[in-house]
């Protein structure tokens, strides 16, 4: 029997999703036995005229990580969804457009200055920037348009399921390949696998009390007593608001959680959430002493929506 | 056309919404611009339902609850008294005009109040002209239907 065909792709991302991929240990080799990976930048040679040359609908599993930040993150998306019969969006950059969605608060030109000729670290000699398209001794060569904002896969393609994390965690991600492969019917398109549908204070071993918050301490302020829940001692954790699966791993490390599994269900907008977590337990009864506890957290829009920006409910910030 | 400002009321169902009501009652002549959506608290209103009421086209939302203090459920209204300054911060990072969004206390009693509020809101908000963002283009017609 032919084994079924299984394609990694990359976009906007940092390569830890791969790495995530890797991280299922010596269960990578039953992957190569049970798949023919047909397409995988990252590890093996292939170009993409391979995959151009494809018949459609011929890769059977594709995993998309990374989000939609140039042209060629969109035409490949567009590739894969034509050659690939079930696209998993896979990380947190695919499926709400990641760390790098954090980009939609600046505008290209903002981000393009600061990175090329403004940044204290930039010795700009030939005052270079980034063009599309260059003439050299061989001829012209052209390379992808940075687009102005950040889009998640499904604002560009049809996605058929999500894996949320950042990274995934290697034994979800085993276990979606397991229940793939026993062939066992798919759950409905739209589904998001590898993760639970509670928060992640429902995965957390901490022990709650009733919250009163008079002061947000970032991480490096405080040492966090390591049984209580972290909210309740003023750091700002994104377990309320944040989708369970990772098996609240940072928390159990002492650290907040930074809310890359995503929305929990039938949540709109992760920040949102946040808000309105937090409104509820901030120990302030007048305007002047509920301003002076919101001043004490540092870049709030940046904290509720670190993951999820591009995949909120305004997506970006109004550029004029 | 000259614009006509869509302003999303959510109202208390214990002072605001009686509010209003008394408005009407007493015949105090207010701008017909808030479509007004009754709430059991003021502390009900999620944040998500002012952000999708701005996706969906409004072009200023108003959230009316009981005077502090006064809370059928004893505390809602301090929740929401966090809840809207909060959210003010993140609209305003997303680039949309803090004005937009505003939070009243109006009691049951103050029929002249809510009149004054939202006379006045609706012209600040004729001022700041429709919203502009734009994840907000939706347009609030095809929703309510007119």
């Amino acid at each position: 029997m032919q084994k079924p065909k299984l394609a990694l792709y990359w976009a906007a991302s940092c390569g830890g999703c791969e790495i995530a991929v890797l991280d299922i240990q010596e269960k990578i080799l039953d992957v190569a036995n049970t798949f023919d990976i047909v397409f995988w930048p990252v590890a093996m040679d292939f170009k993409y005229d391979d995959v151009r040359k494809m018949d459609d609908k011929s890769i059977d599993i594709c995993l998309f990580n990374g989000a939609i930040r140039n042209s060629e993150n969109e035409e490949i998306a567009h590739l894969l969804r034509q050659k690939s019969k079930t696209l998993i969006a896979f990380g947190s950059c695919a499926y709400e457009g990641g760390i790098p969605g954090l980009a939609n608060l600046s505008s290209k030109e903002e981000m393009l200055n600061f990175v090329y000729k403004e940044s204290p670290s930039t010795i700009s000699v030939d005052n270079g920037f980034p063009k599309t398209h260059y003439n050299v001794q061989e001829g012209e060569i052209e390379i992808p348009e940075l687009y102005d904002y950040v889009k998640p896969l499904k604002d560009v393609v049809a996605v058929d399921y999500y894996i949320p994390g950042c990274p995934p965690q290697p034994e979800q991600i085993w276990k979606v390949i397991e229940y793939i492969l026993s062939g066992q019917p798919l759950p409905p398109t739209g589904s998001i696998l590898g993760a639970g549908d509670k928060t992640c204070c429902d995965e957390c071993p901490r022990e709650r009390k009733e919250k009163k918050i008079k002061k947000f301490y970032r991480p490096f302020e405080i040492i966090p007593n390591p049984d209580e829940c972290l909210l309740d001692q003023g750091i700002i954790c994104m377990g309320p608001a944040t989708r369970s699966g990772c098996g609240a791993l940072c928390v159990k490390a002492n650290v907040p959680c930074r809310g890359c599994y995503g929305a929990p269900p039938n949540c709109l907008d992760q920040g949102s959430k946040m808000i309105s977590a937090l409104s509820s337990v901030i120990d302030a009864h007048s305007p002047e002493e509920i301003g002076q506890v919101l001043d004490t957290i540092a870049d709030p829009i940046g904290t509720f929506y670190r993951f999820s920006l591009a995949y909120s409910i305004l997506k970006r910030r109004d550029i004029q | 056309m000259s614009f006509e400002p869509k302003i999303i009321g959510f109202l208390c169902n214990w002072c605001s919404y009686s509010g209003a009501d008394l408005a009407g009652v007493s015949r105090i002549k207010s701008a017909p611009n808030v479509r007004v959506i009754r709430t059991m608290c003021s502390g009900r209103v999620d944040p998500t339902f002012i952000l999708k009421a701005f996706q969906l086209g409004a072009d200023g939302v108003v959230v009316m609850g009981c005077h502090p203090g006064d809370c059928h459920y004893q505390e809602g209204n301090y929740k929401t008294m966090r809840r809207i300054p909060f959210l003010k911060r993140i609209i305003k990072d997303f680039g949309i005009e803090q004005e937009r969004l505003r939070l009243e206390w109006v009691s049951a009693s103050e029929g002249d109040i809510y009149a004054k509020v939202v006379n006045e809101f609706t012209e600040e908000i004729r001022k700041l002209g429709p919203i502009k963002h734009p994840s907000c283009k939706v347009k609030l017609e095809k929703v309510l239907g007119g």
